[in-house]
Formats: structure tokens, C-alpha cells, sequence
């Protein structure tokens, strides 16, 4: 038994291991039932999942240009994936598309509860979490 | 590796026709795009399943763009897409579809749009054609400017 043959066995394994992440993500994606948690069910074959694939990938093919390219696409799905999440998350949590019954901590609720007064933003509109204000005026003048 | 190639294969697309199905019902915007988020990622799974059975090298370049496109999609409809008027973010039913457009009928027998002929056609040249139309040849506004700014002095 030679090693091509050992990795193609552990190649094998890797992909395997790969799918079945990203049939886990489907399941979840589709049976979850608020957006965070189909986030949470959507991110494991975006990471974990496609580091094994490529992994598969790399110990088939066995070829060190390859090898680069793979790393490149991990470095950039790492970079990117916590990114996009970042952003979901917050849009689904401003516009009210996270239920709170189902959360055990929300501490960012409670932080917005705790915050003594709304912070002023006088800059301009920056998108969804920064509108441009309709009391600008009112904001700036001083008060008399 | 033809039994690794037929589970891994059988796993994807399933999780592809699951995705496709949560991005079909999905009742926002924002599930939508987690489910096309993992189709995605099941179609970059794909690929690299394809290349490292047959060995070919030519569509990893391929995953790289798609890595790339996910991320800059999934980005702009959280920033600039997420905030939908309540029951928009739903596919109508037919009845529905029905309705609208029955009513759309009826409000187009009631006030046709076409009732009167209209110059539809711009004019290339505004200042040597006689569709432009100055404040001043316009009894009322030329009054309501002068209501504004006083009496038109002679010279």
C-alpha cells in the first residue's frame, strides 16, 4: 500500500466529511426557524466545510501550485465569510427579523435598554444603521 | 473513488435543492440570502468535487470568483436591501396576482390613460421648438412671479 493510495483514501474522507457539512447546512436552512439560526446552520460548510473539501482537493491532485490557489481560497472565504455575517446579523437585527422568544442572552437589547440616551449622529447618511436625520437643524443649534 | 464520488454528489445536491427551497419560501430578504449564501458554497463543493475526481486544474479560478461574488452580494443586500415594506418579501399567489390584475383592468376602463392623443415625442432642439413653454407665457405663473419678486419695472 503506497502513499498515493493513502491519500487518496484520506481524500476520499475528506470530501465526504466536506458534503455531508454542506447537507447538514441545507437541513438547517431550511428547518430553522429564525434567521439567526439559519445563519448559524448556513456557516459550517463556508468554513469547515470547504477546508475540507479543498483538503480532499489538495491531497488528490498533489501538486504545489494547486496547493497555493486552495490556500488562496481559504484565506479568502475566511476573510470575507465573517463579513457577510457580520452584516446579516445586524440588518436582520434592526429590522426586527430575530425573535426574541427564542433567544437564551441578549445582551445587546439589554445594552440598548441600559445606554442613558441615544447617541447623536450628525453625520451623513451612511446607510441602514447611520439614516440621515430628519432634525439635523434642531440636533446642531445649542440649547437656548 | 467512484462510491466517494456518488455520496458526495447525492449530499450536495440535496443540500442544494434544500437551500433552493429556503430561498424560495424564505419570508425575508435576509433568509434569502443565507440560502443563497450555502447554494453557493454547495456549488464551489461541486467543482471541487468534479476536479478532484477527473484532475482537472482549469476551474479552480472558478472558485475563487464565486467565493468573491457570494461575499459582495450577501453584503450589499444587508446594506442597502434589508428594509422591505411588510408583505413584500413573499412570492403572490396566483389568485392574488389575479385580483391585481383585475382591479388594474377595471382602473384602466374607468380613466383610460390614452383618452386624449399626446405628443409623446420629445423635441431634440427646447429652445427653436414651440413644445417649450417659458415661465413668462404662462398667465399664472407669470403672475406668481410677479407676486414674488414685485412689479415688472419697464425700462
Amino acid at each position: 500500500m503506497s502513499w498515493t493510495t493513502l491519500a487518496d483514501v484520506a481524500a476520499g474522507f475528506c470530501l465526504i466529511a466536506g458534503s455531508f457539512l454542506a447537507l447538514a447546512a441545507g437541513v438547517g436552512v431550511l428547518r430553522f426557524p429564525d434567521l439567526l439560526a439559519r445563519m448559524h446552520a448556513g456557516t459550517k460548510p463556508q468554513v469547515l466545510g470547504l477546508i475540507l473539501l479543498l483538503t480532499g482537493e489538495a491531497l488528490r491532485v498533489r501538486n504545489m501550485q494547486v496547493l497555493g490557489m486552495l490556500v488562496l481560497i481559504i484565506v479568502f472565504q475566511l476573510l470575507t465569510a465573517p463579513v457577510a455575517a457580520h452584516m446579516v446579523g445586524r440588518a436582520g437585527y434592526r429590522t426586527g427579523k430575530v425573535r426574541n422568544d427564542l433567544l437564551v442572552v441578549d445582551e445587546l437589547t439589554e445594552d440598548h435598554f441600559r445606554a442613558p440616551e441615544k447617541p447623536v449622529r450628525c453625520e451623513d447618511d451612511h446607510g441602514l444603521d447611520n439614516p440621515a436625520r430628519k432634525d439635523k437643524r434642531d440636533v446642531e443649534a445649542p440649547p437656548a | 473513488m467512484t462510491v466517494v464520488a456518488i455520496i458526495c454528489g447525492v449530499m450536495l445536491v440535496t443540500a442544494a435543492i434544500l437551500a433552493l427551497i429556503r430561498a424560495e419560501r424564505g419570508p425575508s430578504m435576509l433568509d434569502r440570502t443565507v440560502a443563497l449564501d450555502v447554494f453557493v458554497t454547495t456549488l464551489v463543493g461541486g467543482i471541487v468535487l468534479e476536479s478532484a475526481l477527473s484532475g482537472r486544474l482549469d476551474t479552480l479560478p472558478i472558485l475563487i470568483v464565486l467565493s468573491l461574488v457570494g461575499f459582495v452580494g450577501s453584503v450589499t443586500i444587508a446594506r442597502f436591501a434589508a428594509v422591505e415594506p411588510e408583505g413584500e418579501g413573499r412570492v403572490r399567489t396566483l389568485e392574488e396576482i389575479a385580483q391585481e390584475e383585475a382591479a388594474r383592468a377595471e382602473a384602466d376602463a374607468e380613466h383610460p390613460i390614452l383618452d386624449e392623443p399626446r405628443d409623446l415625442i420629445e423635441p431634440k432642439d427646447p429652445k427653436g421648438s414651440e413644445h417649450t413653454t417659458t415661465i413668462g407665457s404662462i398667465p399664472q405663473a407669470a403672475k406668481a412671479v410677479q407676486d414674488i419678486t414685485g412689479p415688472k419695472e419697464e425700462r
